[in-house]
């Protein structure tokens, strides 16, 4: 699908690179504010337009499905058209602003390609599991309903939840505990990398600083990556999974 | 060429198809009748792969189709609604499923034959519907694949364009090709098709030619015989 959502897209973090820019005026102050906005949106755009995505091309799927294809290629070739297209909106939109700002010169050249990286990553962990929600939904409401929720859970309620249980039972030791849950949700491990290498102790949460407490820098950078690679491979195995057996 | 054995379909609750066994011959015109729901898609889409089976077997030429994709180089198949990704152009459509299969030439002739020129640049969106069945037609008979499935093909077609796509079909008829249809107009089927096989809840109710249907039923004319079967079977 040549898709002009992806333009608008990729226009969106053009606008964004070049405003924070010119309000911040500082490389690294600019990469945390990034930081904060792909934490959230990122996931959002890549869980919306995984779920239009397959809807609006079901049509097209069935015309694809009768043609001498095999079906793992069909839906791995859609899932990463759709992928691979926002996470290059991503990359290009965020990376020609900061490039013209000077950003080779800049120290905060490894903040920002960690930065794009992770934003690279829950795109395709979010595309995977719209299209997992897609996949076993017929009703095209509810499968937008069941992804946004999944969005809110793992960006918003997650957070919560965990923070009560920590308030809940300071008493005990939490450090593994907290230190699982934070794995356990792309996001918390994609903020928690991204300010670990960002090494701002201000802004780190708990779980930040048990993260810190635990891995030292580079060890946790390599464990979180691992962890982000097996969220994307399991989505992806069920994806395939799910569309050998489905009926169209 | 196409064997199928004991097969069974089920959506949720709802059984369509219930250990039908299916022997069709190289060579003829097939058609596939039955009342709403009484499985006919389901068994077309079977044999293509498209809906995955509970039990039971089906061959094409020789070849099982569980786990094969291969054999469908070998099926046209012209499905019920034409839905194209509507932001495609005609031009581009056919292109794309030459890319996906083989480069043909035959898609000049028919592109003439449906008189489709004037539409070639436009976006599929915004074609008619027998428009879009005339595309789907061209998109489908442009290969010269030895089993052609037609469900639905007359559906929105204006009668120059039908009468076109029966000579189509005898055409592919006389150069030795097996071609399995589903109709609900009648008329149509009786002028084409050499066979008929007629679908009831999930079985093969009646199979053989219209003049044995009409003896079986007393019935003087195909239609009324269909519609005995029916009232006959309360569908």
């Amino acid at each position: 699908m040549r898709s002009r959502w992806s333009y608008v897209y990729f226009a969106f973090y053009l606008l964004l690179g070049i405003v924070l820019l010119f309000l911040n005026n500082d490389l690294s102050k600019a990469v945390i504010t990034l930081m904060n906005v792909i934490i959230v949106l990122v996931p959002l755009i890549g869980t919306i337009f995984g779920v239009m995505y397959y809807y609006n091309s079901k049509e097209f799927t069935e015309l694809l499905l009768a043609q001498p294809l095999k079906r793992s290629s069909i839906f791995l070739g859609q899932y990463l058209g759709v992928a691979l297209s926002l996470s290059i909106s991503l990359v290009l939109g965020l990376g020609i602003p900061f490039v013209f700002y000077g950003l080779f010169e800049s120290s905060a050249i490894w903040d920002f390609s960690l930065l794009l990286v992770t934003g690279t990553f829950l795109t395709l962990i979010f595309t995977a599991l719209a299209f997992n929600i897609a996949l076993s939904n017929e009703n095209k409401i509810k499968g937008f309903g069941y992804a946004i929720l999944l969005w809110l859970f793992l960006a918003i309620i997650y957070d919560g939840l965990f923070l009560m249980t920590l308030i809940m039972f300071e008493d005990y030791p939490l450090d593994k505990l907290s230190l699982i849950g934070t794995m356990l949700n792309p996001i918390d491990l994609s903020r928690t990398l991204i300010l670990l290498k960002l090494d701002i102790s201000a802004l780190l949460g708990y779980t930040g600083a048990v993260f810190k407490q635990f891995f030292g820098t580079s060890f946790g950078l390599i464990v979180s990556f691992v962890m982000l690679t097996v969220w994307v491979i399991l989505p992806v195995l069920r994806i395939i999974f799910k569309s050998r057996n489905k009926d169209f | 060429m196409v064997n199928i054995e004991n097969l069974h379909k089920k959506f949720g609750k709802n059984q369509v198809l219930s250990g039908l066994d299916l022997t069709i011959n190289e060579g003829g015109i097939f058609a596939v009748l039955g009342p709403n729901g009484s499985g006919k898609t389901t068994l077309i889409k079977s044999i293509l792969g498209m809906v995955i089976p509970n039990k039971g077997e089906i061959n094409v030429l020789g070849e099982s189709i569980k786990k094969n994709s291969n054999y469908r180089h070998k099926i046209d198949y012209l499905p019920q609604i034409a839905n194209f990704p509507s932001n495609l152009k005609v031009k581009e459509l056919i292109k794309m499923i030459k890319d996906l299969r083989k480069n043909t030439n035959e898609d000049l002739r028919l592109i003439e034959l449906f008189k489709l020129e004037p539409f070639l640049d436009k976006k599929l969106g915004t074609l008619s519907g027998g428009t879009k069945q005339k595309v789907n037609i061209v998109l489908t008979f442009m290969f010269d694949s030895p089993l052609i499935i037609l469900d639905e093909p007359t559906t929105g077609l204006d009668p120059i364009s039908l009468i076109r796509l029966k000579d189509l079909i005898q055409a592919e008829k006389a150069k030795g090709k097996t071609i399995l249809i589903t109709s609900h107009i009648m008329s149509f089927v009786e002028e084409v098709s050499d066979e008929i096989v007629f679908l009831l809840e999930g079985k093969i109710y009646f199979r053989g030619s219209i003049s044995e249907l009409k003896t079986k039923t007393n019935q003087p004319d195909f239609e009324h015989a269909i519609a005995s079967i029916l009232t006959d079977n309360h569908a």
